[in-house]
């Protein structure tokens, strides 16, 4: 796991985030995350409320979004709950950018599955466009991470990226994504292999084949 | 109640007790970091493993488990010793070879358990982790990297505190223990984190590197910094007293105690009164105070021939034993004045029921309803607003009546004016009159503005004295209140009968807030053990022993009597001080009937019998009817700065640096480095 740390507070940080408030949209989605949980225990949004705190930053900065201290400290008190528990769970969960991050955040996993299946060549293809691992590139495209298994290991190597999952990848596939990307294209999310739809077994089923159209029952083959 | 089998040997426990509760029952020693009996059950250093049946066939976390009936635990098998081993050995990966400079060496949770449970060696080498250290303040030493992140500090700040500073950011192998922003931790309990951490990462910072705990002599104390008498174990070297810790008593202080109780003892080798001083009436040096001998200190209160005009004044830091003394000189010499009340107040002192704690620290975590009048309980009295704290917790509701502070428990503040209580909306009374143990707690501020009167009708109204249930208290903050007012030094009229009186002599037994302006003609004889504003006041000074440097009996405000040892001895040609008073009256020419500390002892037992018996002195349940209307402004409280309230404080560098720190906001914030 990539080393986190905390954007540093300054008063640059506090004059451009200060002021955060939930926009009518954003405020109408926490209202509702809080409203899932009984009277009192408002607390429980929390994770709910960062999500929407962190995607509203990333709307107005035009990036995935993260979490400047003052935008954890306007969710604190808006659901009236100390501020380091706040913090707590924003730096528990790596899906809450802890600093600011480019307009795609590349997370690409490196546990087993992926990297037998040729995760290092994944890493290979973002460094040779300039990323580098826990950085953002100068013109603010690009964030590289690597990350811990996101459970697409049926269909490794994998990377995320914002909120889309790219299966199934190749070096010459990985290019084809970022570039549609870079284009302003929004590539097919999911896996990359022609004629596979999700992560059922390539080249058709090799167990259980009797279940492919009707329940079947193997016990009298035990 | 379950029957368990641990180690063989069949035992019955408590229902909802756990695992390891029934081995400790059974006489067993668990290993444990991350469970403690005061605070939530975590159960993340699996230290406490153990083996039981039925269940899965791998250790388990007795801390976490509940005993049930027919379990066979065994905390003695070959799995049990592998497993600790195996725990240890895990905690030890990233805890660094630090004992020869670490202040917890020698009483450390992982040395002691490490050598007990340990394997002896580890197989590990990879590199350690290392962590950034964490700025907590100007009381808590941090180093993080020897962290074994039991959470103890954290459950602590959250639970017991009531204030959630401390928490656990990131997570697995990257998981720190810091404060928000690594601000300080800025309130009065915050040391005690210090207790709880079972490793070196949490140590006192004015405490650094300056003695190991097998150099010390540990003396049985009281402390005074407040008036609730927490039991605190004294640290001492040579002739310093290095620390105080708090010792259990869970009638008292259960095992918290506050920041100030615990580091104040720096004050107590600076500003030091160690010779005799006499303030010159003539020549060039006039007006002055010089260096003189006891001889000289006596004649010069001789020559006042202060006869029967002679009164007293004792501060807040006096135990019983100089107060009765001053009483027995004073009572030789035909008066009675003595006062301890220096700010004037006047509350009647007639029957003590109504100006003692009766519900006891203890009792008040029953509470259900609790009003309380014109007190700033985290400043007055901290520990207990932790069983406030507790209390609310159970349910009960809170209500104040002064200007609003930061309590760490819902509280509905009613206003400054003492005048609600004359007519209190329906919520309080409705409150009040249906809790089944209603209490209400008169803080100094009240006491002052002559609300007991008041309070004692409500408590009347209310009926708060029933069955099993004595729910009026008076709150002090001198650790030497309830001692002088059992002893009968009161005036009606306060301090003003003193000044009235204008006595040829007067006696500041180390009291520092007197008025002494008001004194104008009167030879004031300061006897106490600090530079303070007594000391600039006085025409001479005797220099006698602070707390921690004479034997002495307290009374806390529950009227619990409680005895203190002395530690060490006082600097230079201090005396304890019920020495300097028996000398005093040999120099006036009077005879107060002992001359040992025994004598003294038997005298004051033979004065105030409740002084004999260690414990809670019986004042009686009944209360004095009271009546009349309360007004008045609560424009402040009485404590205006929590950690300068004393001498003792004052001349302390830990606490001048935690008042400018934490209640003034200066900043102290190390540079990184």
């Amino acid at each position: 796991m990539a080393d986190r740390y905390i954007e540093p507070e300054t008063p640059e940080l506090r004059a451009r985030w200060g002021g955060f408030a939930f926009t009518p949209a954003s405020d109408a989605k926490a209202r509702d995350a809080i409203s899932h949980y009984p009277e009192g225990r408002q607390k429980s949004a929390v994770m709910a409320l960062l999500d929407i705190a962190q995607r509203q930053v990333g709307e107005e900065t035009a990036t995935q979004g993260w979490l400047p201290i003052p935008v954890m400290e306007y969710v604190a008190s808006y659901l009236d709950m100390p501020i380091i528990r706040v913090v707590e769970v924003a730096t528990f969960y790596t899906m809450y950018n802890l600093v600011p991050v480019g307009k795609f955040h590349v997370q690409v996993c490196g546990t087993t599955p992926c990297m037998l299946r040729g995760s290092d060549d994944i890493m290979e293809t973002c460094k040779k466009r300039g990323m580098a691992k826990g950085h953002t590139t100068a013109d603010g495209m690009w964030t590289l991470t690597e990350v811990e298994c996101m459970g697409n290991c049926s269909s490794a190597p994998m990377v995320q990226i914002n909120d889309d999952n790219f299966e199934d990848l190749t070096s010459e596939r990985l290019d084809a994504v970022l570039d549609s990307l870079a284009a302003g294209g929004s590539p097919k999310a999911g896996t990359q292999e022609p004629g596979r739809h999700t992560v059922e077994p390539s080249g058709g089923p090799t167990s259980l084949k009797q279940m492919v159209d009707a329940n079947h029952d193997y016990r009298d083959e035990w | 109640m379950p029957t368990v089998k641990v180690d063989g040997q069949e035992i019955e426990v408590p229902a909802g007790a756990t695992v390891l509760q029934a081995c400790e029952l059974a006489g067993k020693e668990i290993p444990r970091f991350c469970y403690h009996e005061r605070l939530s059950i975590a159960g993340n250093c699996r230290m406490c493993l153990v083996e039981v049946k039925p269940g899965p066939p791998k250790p388990q976390a007795s801390c976490a488990l509940p005993a049930t009936d027919g379990q066979e635990i065994r905390t003695d098998s070959e799995m049990v010793k592998k497993a600790r081993e195996g725990v240890m050995e895990f905690l030890l990966i990233n805890h660094p070879l630090d004992c020869p400079i670490c202040d917890q060496g020698g009483e450390c949770d992982l040395q002691d358990q490490s050598v007990a449970y340990g394997r002896g060696g580890s197989r590990y080498d990879e590199n350690k982790r290392a962590v950034t250290e964490k700025y907590m303040g100007p009381l808590i030493k941090t180093t993080m990297t020897r962290c074994i992140h039991c959470t103890r500090c954290v459950r602590f700040s959250e639970e017991i505190a009531g204030v959630d500073e401390i928490g656990a950011l990131y997570r697995g192998e990257n998981m720190q223990i810091t404060t928000y922003l690594e601000h300080a931790v800025k309130h009065e309990l915050s040391a005690n984190v210090i207790d709880l951490c079972p490793v070196g990462a949490l140590t006192s910072r004015p405490y650094a590197f300056e003695a190991r705990p097998w150099e010390l002599k540990k003396t049985l104390g009281i402390d005074v910094m407040d008036a609730l008498g927490a039991n605190i174990r004294i640290d001492s070297r040579g002739r310093e007293v290095m620390r105080a810790l708090p010792r259990l008593n869970d009638d008292v202080n259960e095992e918290w105690l506050a920041d100030k109780s615990r580091y104040a003892v720096d004050g107590l080798t600076r500003r030091r009164l160690d010779k005799v001083w006499i303030r010159q009436t003539s020549g060039e040096n006039r007006g002055k105070l010089e260096a003189a001998t006891w001889d000289d200190a006596f004649k010069k209160i001789k020559a006042a021939k202060p006869g029967k005009d002679i009164a007293a004044v004792y501060g807040d830091l006096l135990d019983c034993e100089t107060m009765f003394a001053a009483k027995a000189l004073l009572g030789a010499m035909g008066s009675t004045l003595i006062e301890g009340r220096q700010s004037g107040m006047t509350y009647d002192t007639s029957n003590l029921a109504a100006v003692n704690f009766n519900t006891t620290l203890a009792g008040i975590e029953n509470a259900d309803a609790v009003l309380i009048v014109g007190s700033q309980i985290r400043h007055e009295a901290p520990l207990l607003n932790v069983r406030l704290r507790k209390a609310v917790k159970r349910g009960a509701k809170v209500f104040v009546v002064g200007p609003e502070w930061e309590t760490t428990y819902p509280a509905t503040f009613l206003g400054n004016d003492l005048g609600v209580l004359n007519s209190l909306s329906s919520d309080v009374t409705d409150a009040m009159s249906k809790a089944e143990r209603p209490a209400i707690i008169l803080g100094g501020a009240a006491l002052g503005r002559g609300a007991l009167g008041k309070a004692l009708a409500l408590a009347g109204e209310w009926n708060v004295v029933r069955e099993g249930w004595n729910g009026f208290n008076s709150l002090h903050f001198s650790a030497s209140r309830m001692g002088g007012l059992m002893l009968g030094l009161a005036q009606a009229g306060g301090m003003a009968d003193l000044i009235a009186a204008k006595p040829k002599v007067l006696l500041a037994l180390g009291s520092d807030e007197v008025d002494f302006t008001k004194f104008p003609d009167t030879l004031k004889v300061f006897i106490g053990h600090h530079g303070d504003k007594g000391a600039h006041a006085a025409d001479v000074i005797l220099p006698a022993a602070a707390y921690t440097e004479k034997s002495g009996t307290y009374v806390n405000i529950e009227g619990r009597v409680q005895r203190s040892e002395k530690a060490v001895f006082a600097p230079g040609d201090a005396r304890e001080d019920w020495t300097i008073l028996r000398a005093l009256a040999d120099a006036l020419g009077v005879t107060v009937g002992f001359d040992t500390f025994e004598q003294l002892r038997a005298a004051m037992f033979a004065d105030t019998p409740a002084l004999a018996n260690e414990g809670l002195a019986d004042f009686g349940m009944a209360l004095p009817a009271g009546g009349g209307d309360a007004s008045g402004e609560i424009a402040a409280y009485p404590v205006a700065d929590y950690y300068l309230t004393n001498a003792i404080c004052r001349a302390s560098p830990t606490m001048q640096r935690c008042s400018a720190e934490l209640l003034h906001g200066q900043d102290f914030a190390e540079a990184a480095e």
